[in-house]
């Protein structure tokens, strides 16, 4: 056995690779460029593209065109570039475009400081559209993860035709990790689903058994039409409210229906612990020296590491959280992910530690707020 | 070969209006050169430029305002083979300048028709990039401030290979669409209108006058000779098809006893320019030669080649979890910033620590180990100072050792690098 050395973008690139992306499109902005530099070393010669937008609206509007020409695209930015993704984040959600959008953080607001993690991002990537429809969000904790965490969301986005982020963190991403790319568990890559034949194609028709459309790409034997319209069943512009509102509900539940299923999480539970540990992310990282710290004392605790923050895995941390009393959630913004484990848990103690100066909130911080709260 | 226009949905523009003659002339031009329905996608942008995509049986892309190039390069990348028409107004023009501007600049065989009618149309007839400073419009006097731009002029001073101008009613526009899309490269074509519903009423404006006025535009050369070049994307895909294929990183054994397998943390402080990200590399890589785990944390700024660079680095026999050292083991000391940087770290060392202090670096008063190479007299340059370091541990063998290093510079370097590191390892001295 051996390692690769790898740092958590280059990571995301193989990842993408592995899923069968074959289209990137992004703009320079650290800490998210050694992205564009590893998938413009990897897709030419796949015979995929990679193309520099002028600008971080252009580079996703290439993806969306690209995804429904039929590629698996993925772009990759920081929080001034998603930022300007907002629009079409929207119409991906809207219209259904599959996309995987890395959104590697840095310390903001606005341009911030660009060499600096944080986790600040959280909120506005579940709230950064209009209409205010759910998105996925995959957390990764450290190298292995993002590479098949950004496998999983390739698989998500092609199933559910929707955009899938990845909240990752410069900590993770330009952080060098050993890794063993062979040894990590992929799971079947999932391709978009074709309609059966014989039937005039609609094409957001959705099948009686699922809430999701088939897919065609544009430029194929069949005419396609997609809009970021309000649209009915056949693409064109809607203005019947009831068949709005089968939409809108349909574009949601899609979602939060099978979170069930892509509640991706490592959970360590202690019989006698009354605490839980919850965070994300680099986090988690120091999280867990702090559980195996707690495990061989006399106050064990356990911990909860989410890697799918949006839409939030409710039943998972109602269940996770059932033999405690008190909830300690980190990370490493002013307070955003704990508001929905107030609103999750509101029979329970929720404590908070947070933390947004560029710095990794440390395993001793960690423990302070376990034991003062 | 029938027409293309979708016979349940015709178009819904003012009466009078030039957009309706241009849909019907575009599908004149398909008709012509005998496109089928499944070879077009329309790209519309966003107004009554916005409706074209429903209007006929082609495929279609509606999107939002100035963004239909960049859907449209994406679909063009993904779909070689499809005739892409890009529709946008003079208002998707203003909004969208920096996508025409790359779209000029690139040559992806695209075909954009601007449908100039010199005002926003549907949202009340306020100014937009081509509206006349004179021109009485929805946005009381702001237009009178600004000047509007030619679009041909811009678009050939862009790089278009293929720029345009002509009037919406023109006899011969099915030949003009036409020529634009069957043009190989980006073709512009700047299709002068009249907007009944809202620039007309206000501002006299007839086919006539529009005929009258493109006559007095500059000429433009169409072609344009000093734009010509090879297609974007056939360029692309052969420029591409010569990238040599990169296989996964390779995988580094572990084949060596470490010194001691327990863990180890290293900070290097240094400068940028000094290859202290590169030594911290080098440093995991002989850390895994020896079965360790290892994580690379690094802090620096934004500017290049000055301000401090730091990298943590930790080999361990176990799983890494928080990735900062906080007790460092080992401190190799480059320059006085990336010193001052973290100097807290000095505060609490016990005599364990060993501090590699680089010369002209001053630091705190501590009680670790301190080793003082003298690398101005051995004549190495500062830029490989972190490498001489690590060479420095490895030959007093604390957390390293030489084969462990040169393992890893073999991995890492090939040819005069290689060889430069390797005559490196041999002036180094430890004192």
């Amino acid at each position: 056995m051996g390692f690769c050395l790898m740092e958590g973008n280059e990571a995301i690139a193989w990842g993408a690779i592995d899923s069968g992306c074959r289209f990137f499109a992004g703009y320079p902005i650290t800490p998210a460029t050694t992205i564009f530099n590893t998938m413009l070393k990897l897709l030419p010669p796949l015979g995929g593209i990679c193309l520099q937008g002028e600008d971080e609206i252009a580079s996703i509007g290439y993806c969306l065109g690209a995804s429904m020409g039929g590629l698996k695209a993925m772009t990759a930015t920081s929080g001034p570039g998603i930022s300007l993704y907002s629009e079409h984040i929207s119409f991906a959600i809207g219209s259904e475009i599959p996309i995987v959008i890395v959104d590697v953080q840095r310390l903001g607001p606005s341009t911030g400081s660009a060499t600096r993690g944080a986790d600040g991002d959280i909120q506005f990537l579940r709230w950064g559209n209009s209409g205010g429809l759910p998105v996925i969000v995959l957390a990764p904790v450290d190298v292995s993860d993002c590479y098949l965490l950004t496998i999983k969301a390739f698989n998500l986005a092609e199933e559910f035709r929707c955009p899938v982020f990845i909240a990752s963190n410069k900590e993770i991403a330009m952080t060098r990790e050993n890794l063993n790319m062979d040894a990590v568990d992929v799971p079947k890559i999932i391709e978009r689903i074709s309609p059966p034949t014989g039937k005039p194609f609609i094409p957001f028709e959705v099948p009686l058994e699922s809430r999701i459309p088939y897919f065609l790409p544009i430029g194929g034997d069949v005419i396609v039409r997609q809009t970021s319209s309000t649209h009915g069943a056949d693409g064109y512009i809607t203005t019947d409210s009831d068949e709005i509102a089968r939409v809108q509900d349909r574009l949601k539940t899609k979602l939060t229906s099978k979170v069930k299923r892509f509640s991706f999480h490592e959970s360590f539970l202690e019989k006698d612990a009354d605490t839980l540990l919850l965070t994300y992310g680099i986090t988690a990282r120091a999280a867990r020296d702090v559980y195996q710290v707690c495990k061989s004392s006399e106050s064990p605790i356990s911990l909860l590491i989410l890697k799918t923050l949006w839409p939030v895995p409710e039943e998972l941390i109602k269940e996770k959280a059932k033999h405690v009393q008190r909830v300690v959630v980190v990370e490493m913004n002013l307070g955003q992910y704990v508001r929905e484990i107030e609103r999750i848990l509101p029979d329970k103690t929720i404590d908070f530690l947070g933390q947004m100066d560029g710095r990794l909130i440390s395993p001793n911080q960690i423990l302070e707020a376990l034991a003062h709260g | 070969m029938g027409s293309l226009l979708n016979k349940s949905r015709p178009p819904v523009f003012c009466p009078g209006c030039s957009h309706d003659r241009i849909t019907q002339t575009l599908d004149r031009a398909f008709l012509n050169m005998g496109l089928r329905g499944e070879e077009i996608v329309i790209v519309s942008d966003i107004g009554c430029s916005g409706l074209f995509d429903t209007f006929f049986n082609t495929h279609a892309f509606h999107g939002l305002h100035g963004r239909a190039l960049t859907y449209a390069t994406g679909l063009k990348m993904a779909q070689p083979n499809l005739h892409v028409i890009v529709t946008m107004g003079d208002g998707g023009l203003g909004i969208g300048g920096a996508h025409v501007l790359s779209a000029c600049r690139r040559n992806l065989d695209l075909t954009l028709l601007v449908l100039n009618n010199f005002n926003f149309g549907m949202t009340g007839g306020q100014f937009s990039a081509t509206t006349p400073s004179t021109a009485q419009v929805g946005s009381g006097f702001l237009n009178r401030l600004e000047l509007p731009f030619d679009v041909c002029r811009v678009a050939a001073s862009a790089g278009a290979a293929y720029v345009r101008r002509c009037s919406g009613f023109t006899k011969n526009l099915w030949k003009e669409i036409e020529n634009a899309v069957r043009f190989d490269g980006f073709s512009v074509l700047d299709i002068w209108g009249i907007c009944p519903g809202r620039y007309t009423k206000r501002n006299k404006l007839t086919p006539q006058i529009i005929e009258e006025s493109l006559a007095k535009m500059p000429p433009i050369k169409n072609p344009v000779p000093e734009n010509q070049r090879e297609e974007y994307g056939r360029h692309y895909r052969n420029l591409a098809a010569g990238q040599k294929q990169v296989s996964p990183p390779k995988k580094m054994t572990a084949q060596f006893d470490p010194i001691e397998r327990k863990r180890m943390d290293v900070v290097i402080l240094g400068s940028a320019g000094q290859r202290i990200i590169t030594a911290g590399e080098i440093l995991c890589l002989a850390g895994l030669t020896a079965g360790f785990q290892t994580t690379q944390k690094n802090e620096y700024n934004i500017t290049v080649l000055r301000g401090p660079s730091i990298t943590e680095v930790i080999l361990s026999p176990q799983a890494i979890g928080y990735t900062g050292i906080e007790r460092p083991d080992v401190i190799l000391a480059l320059s006085q910033e990336g010193v001052d940087h973290r100097i807290g770290l000095f505060d609490s060392l016990d005599n364990s620590v060993l501090v590699l202090q680089a010369p002209g670096v001053s630091i705190p008063s501590c009680k670790a180990e301190i080793l003082q190479p003298n690398f101005k007299s051995q004549k190495i340059k500062s830029t490989d100072w972190a490498l001489a370091a690590l060479i420095v541990l490895a030959k007093i063998k604390r957390v390293i050792h030489l084969e462990m290093l040169k393992t890893a510079l073999k991995y890492k370097f090939r040819n005069k690098i290689m060889n430069s590191s390797l005559d490196l390892i041999e002036r180094v001295r430890a004192d």
